[in-house]
């Protein structure tokens, strides 16, 4: 794979969580990867494989234990503003206007009110909420308050957006909505996007390339490169799901999860 | 206890009433009232008006009906005022025996209705009549002997009560009121006192509001009403103030930073359960009786409990809020500022409010061993004069300032903090 500037490179990241008690959990082992600028990535996996480790990771919420994230050519080492997050809930400030809550990143730049007030706008259009601007933040619905998490993450203009389970806490006909919503605006925009999902479904759709995690210890199982996310940009998402490929696809990741969750149970046992 | 017994009673009764009265006929209005499921399900527990309502009217129809108020239009039977009299027969040294009568006046509790006249129908024996005025709830003494022939010689005793034997220590039941013979063998009447309260213990409530007006007018002891009030708000308030301009800020560093939590647990944990009033007998000794010594007293009173609510409201913060902060490139100091701060807010406010309810109770406390002016010093004063009414009137002020201070807190809370609990 090309390494071109604007490429996010994960170096054998390892992660080892030390209980209390001197065990310890291997989060993650060796775990290697490169995304090149716009690339979509989605990331699946059994519970506890270490999925959100590895986006706090990036997102330099955590130091790992041993390897290293380059972005850009420049070692990560901490949050910025470079990289974007959106959480599944209650990341939003409830004690800010959407658009406040939209206008954050570039307040804190110090950026002009009036630029800000503009970049604002042109972002609740772009997520559908320009009429909301002046709501609070709990007088939203679920799935607009994600829709402000997505716009107030682009308002930073970031050269990745990590998103853990966005959709997660979400029904089924918003999150399709929702799901739309991120192709559109990943493919309008041309930012690299990883998202991590529970959903066999959701990860066929948003991942160009999709990342099968297995557990004890997190490392990469199996990488797929999937054509749905074209589809999707430009077709109902519907339609996608009856593509032939698509099911079988679903059907085969579906088995290779649920092997490895009953890994889990029979180890356990 | 016949008082709680009635209560319960009224409680029951209005109950089975209500119920009896209103029936079924008010279902199908809002949810609620369309649950099947309804015991056990908190929410569908709404407080019923018309017990509220009832409540309280019973409390007022029952205080009035025990002290005897023109509020209530029942009554339980009061004392016994106005004129009676009984007979007594005396034995002298010669061991004759003469009747006499004694003539007893009741009168309302400070009011003087004057002595009853005797007459002279009956006084051809050795007894002679006698009067008498008592004020109702109160005994009277009489020396029944005193007028009576032969009355100071040895030998000379009262033997029967309206005929019926007496000796010293007994009692012999009259006409409104009872008769006891002393150790000595002198008498002494107790008028019937019925079931009412004497004012001294509680007054009516008319009266209650009679002396509010009054002292809203007049003052109590030279000092207006607005005065002691004014005085023990200010306390609170200057108190409350410097205990959160400390205990704001010392709560965010012990949330914030390890070595002020580790500095500061160790004392905030230690002073956090000790009772404000426990540190009334210290504060006196440090900073004296006065002004200096009830501001530190609140301050301390409040310093705690605003630590912990600003501590446990940087600690309550959202890490995905703080994490989101960072990704959009805010400092720390912003952070601090556009995060922390505003998050706690609502839990603040929370402190805020369990302060101000803390300093008023130990405002008035405080007032109570040692003031000038204020609501504790007005009730205790009254209270060494026996004015129940002022101590009770003192007391519902205290307790309707108290709820307006929490009422207020909330109005401010939602003003200011609309997004509390929405989060
Ligand atoms: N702060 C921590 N301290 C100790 N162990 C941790 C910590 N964070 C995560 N772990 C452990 O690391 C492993 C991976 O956790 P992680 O949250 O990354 O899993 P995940 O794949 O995101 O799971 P899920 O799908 O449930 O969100 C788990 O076994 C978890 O218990
Ligand atoms: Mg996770």
């Amino acid at each position: 794979m090309s390494m071109d500037q604007s490429s996010l490179r994960i170096d054998n990241v390892s992660m080892t969580f030390s209980l209390p008690g001197g065990n310890s959990i291997e989060a993650l082992k060796d775990v290697s990867l490169g995304l090149s600028a716009g690339e979509l990535l989605s990331v699946l996996g059994p519970s506890g494989c270490g999925k959100t480790t590895l986006l706090n990771i990036i997102a330099g919420f955590l130091a790992p234990t041993a390897g290293k994230i380059v972005l850009n050519s420049h070692e990560v080492t901490g949050p910025d503003p470079e990289r974007g997050m959106v959480f599944q809930r209650g990341a939003l400030f409830e004690w800010m206007s959407v658009r406040k809550n939209v206008g954050f990143g570039p307040a804190m730049k110090g950026v002009p009110a009036k630029e800000i007030r503009s970049r604002v706008d042109e972002l609740l259009e772009i997520v559908g909420l320009h009429e909301f601007g002046d709501k609070a933040i709990y007088e939203l619905s679920g799935g607009m308050q994600q829709r402000v998490a997505l716009a107030r993450c682009l308002a930073n203009d970031p050269d990745v957006i990590l998103m853990d389970e966005p959709l997660g806490a979400l029904d089924a006909l918003t999150r399709e909505k929702m799901q739309s919503l991120i192709l559109k605006i990943w493919k309008n925009t041309g930012k690299t996007v990883i998202l991590i999902t529970h959903s066999v479904e959701e990860a066929l759709l948003l991942g160009q390339r999709l990342l099968v995690m297995a557990p004890r210890p997190g490392r990469i199982h199996k990488e797929y490169k999937l054509p749905f996310a074209e589809m999707g940009v430009n077709t109902d998402l519907r339609d996608v799901k009856k593509h032939p490929d698509y099911g079988k696809k679903r059907e085969e990741i579906l088995s290779m999860i649920w092997e490895m969750e009953e890994e889990i149970m029979g180890r356990k046992e | 206890m016949i008082v709680l017994m009635i209560y319960v009673a009224i409680f029951v009764l209005a109950y089975i009433a209500y119920h009896f009265i209103v029936g079924k006929s008010v279902s199908n209005l809002g949810f609620n009232a369309r649950k099947t499921v309804t015991f056990g399900d908190e929410s569908a527990v709404t407080p019923n008006r018309s017990a509220s309502v009832i409540s309280i009217i019973s409390i007022f129809v029952i205080w009035g009906a025990f002290t005897g108020s023109q509020i209530s239009p029942i009554h339980v039977p009061g004392p016994f005022i106005g004129d009676t009299s009984f007979l007594y027969t005396a034995t002298n040294a010669q061991n004759q025996t003469s009747d006499a009568k004694v003539f007893i006046r009741v009168s309302r509790v400070g009011e003087d209705a004057g002595i009853p006249e005797t007459s002279d129908e009956s006084q051809n024996g050795f007894a002679r009549d006698d009067a008498l005025k008592v004020a109702a709830w109160r005994s009277g003494l009489i020396r029944v002997q005193k007028n009576d022939e032969g009355g100071k010689e040895e030998g000379y005793r009262v033997t029967a009560i309206n005929g019926h034997p007496i000796a010293p220590l007994q009692s012999v039941g009259v006409e409104d009121g009872v008769v006891n013979m002393t150790a000595k063998g002198s008498l002494s009447f107790v008028p019937y006192k019925g079931w009412q309260m004497e004012p001294i213990w509680l007054p009516a409530p008319e009266a209650i509001v009679t002396r509010l007006f009054e002292i809203i007018q007049d003052g109590y002891q030279g000092v207006a009403l607005s005065e002691n009030i004014g005085w023990s708000l200010f306390r609170v308030i200057v108190g409350f103030a410097l205990g959160s301009l400390v205990g704001i800020p010392l709560g965010y560093a012990m949330g914030l930073n390890n070595w002020f939590r580790g500095w500061f647990d160790p004392i905030v944990e230690f002073m956090r359960p000790i009772p404000p009033l426990a540190l009334i007998p210290l504060v006196i000794i440090w900073f004296g009786i006065w002004e200096q010594g009830k501001i530190s007293l609140l301050f301390l009173a409040a310093l705690w409990i605003m630590t912990i609510s600003a501590r446990a409201g940087v600690s309550g913060v959202n890490i995905s809020k703080v994490h989101a902060a960072y990704s959009l490139g805010a400092s720390k100091l912003q952070i601090l500022l556009h995060v922390i701060i505003p998050n706690s807010l609502p839990e603040i406010f929370t402190g805020a409010r369990v302060a101000m309810g803390v300093c008023w109770g130990t405002v008035v406390a405080a007032e109570l061993v040692a003031a000038e002016k204020g609501a504790g010093k007005m009730i205790i004063a009254a209270s060494k004069f026996q004015q129940t009414d002022i101590v009770i009137m003192g007391i519902i002020l205290i307790g309707i300032i108290g709820f307006g201070i929490d009422i207020l807190m909330r109005m401010a809370e939602k003003v200011l903090v609309p997004w509390k609990g929405k989060g």
